[in-house]
């Protein structure tokens, strides 16, 4: 088994809220220096068989049609070890 | 022949019923639609109701799109169909890439439920022909993900082409880009909005006013006159 894991980030054009209340709430908590704060999703994959170029292609068709929305957000398809 | 009517029901879709009154107020025969039915059970158009469809786990609407019912829905669309996306439906259009665009959470994160006033910006879709363009209504509002996005580009093309169909008055609950409430594609058969249309269509209930009636009875005249 192998674990693909797949990175959704929203697009740097678009407004973040959720990444900006954290980053507001970091100061009162004491830890500053934080300058911008963004949020994600992370997908963690375990593929059956091996994680090959057809595998891996597959899994990005996945996330670009279904794990992604590709009008608000970018991916990334990365193997881990 | 009655003009049927269908709604959607999708595992957490909560605003089906109202849909479905709002329809027969409306004097068509409404028609319920189970998401794992592909058959459309010969309706002449369709809404898809307001709700938490899959309890928008990954992203509001992006679940059901992949539904079986939605393969109808999309493809009859795409030939003509009327479609109407309320609120979650809306979210769903966008998701099927039948309305461009996506929704965003709101941009001050909380719940809004009140009554909204809208401006119709377009009343020669198929589910607006029974306002006139620049009339100004009251409906519910109630969402989590309304924050309509598109790009600079896309936002320039929907207003040059008057595909912005309705347009938040008194203040924008959500962050939408330019105000927007809700949109047409070219054609003008599909119309999503975050507003509930469905939920003003009896003096008795919500907001005492019948503003969201007209949606309904628009598509029905439409449908008659095709």
């Amino acid at each position: 088994m192998a674990r693909v894991v797949v990175d959704v980030m929203l697009k740097p054009e678009i407004l973040d809220p959720q990444g900006q209340a954290v980053q507001r709430a970091l100061p009162r908590l004491g830890f500053e220096g934080i300058s911008d704060v963004r949020q994600g999703k992370r997908f963690e994959l375990e593929v059956e068989g091996p994680v090959d170029q057809a595998a891996l292609d597959r899994i990005h068709t996945m996330a670009e049609t279904f794990l992604a929305n590709t009008v608000i957000e970018d991916f990334t398809v990365k193997v881990e070890a | 022949m009655t003009t049927r009517i269908g709604v959607v029901t999708f595992p957490g879709t909560l605003d089906d019923r109202d849909s479905l009154r709002a329809v027969r107020l409306a004097g068509a025969e409404p028609v319920p639609l189970w998401h794992r039915d592909k058959d459309l059970h010969q309706v002449d158009a369709v809404v898809l109701a307001g709700g938490f469809s899959y309890g928008d786990y990954l992203r509001a609407g992006a679940i059901s799109r992949f539904s079986p019912v939605m393969e109808t829905v999309i493809a009859q669309a795409r030939a003509g169909m009327p479609v109407l996306g309320i609120c979650n439906g809306f979210q769903v259009l966008t998701e099927a890439h039948l309305l461009p665009g996506a929704m965003l959470r709101n941009n001050h994160l909380h719940f809004v439920c009140r009554d909204q006033k809208l401006r119709v910006e377009n009343a020669e879709t198929a589910w607006t022909g029974d306002y006139t363009a620049g009339q100004e209504i009251s409906v519910p509002l109630k969402n989590m993900d309304g924050r309509y996005t598109a790009d600079e580009r896309t936002l320039d093309e929907l207003e040059a082409e008057g595909r912005v169909a309705f347009r938040y008055l008194d203040g924008n609950p959500n962050g939408s880009l330019r105000d927007i409430a809700g949109i047409t594609n070219a054609e003008g058969n599909v119309v999503g909005l975050m507003p509930h249309p469905e939920h003003a269509v009896e003096p008795l209930i919500g907001t005492g006013r019948t503003d969201g009636l007209p949606f309904f009875t628009s598509v029905l005249k439409k449908l008659v006159s095709a």
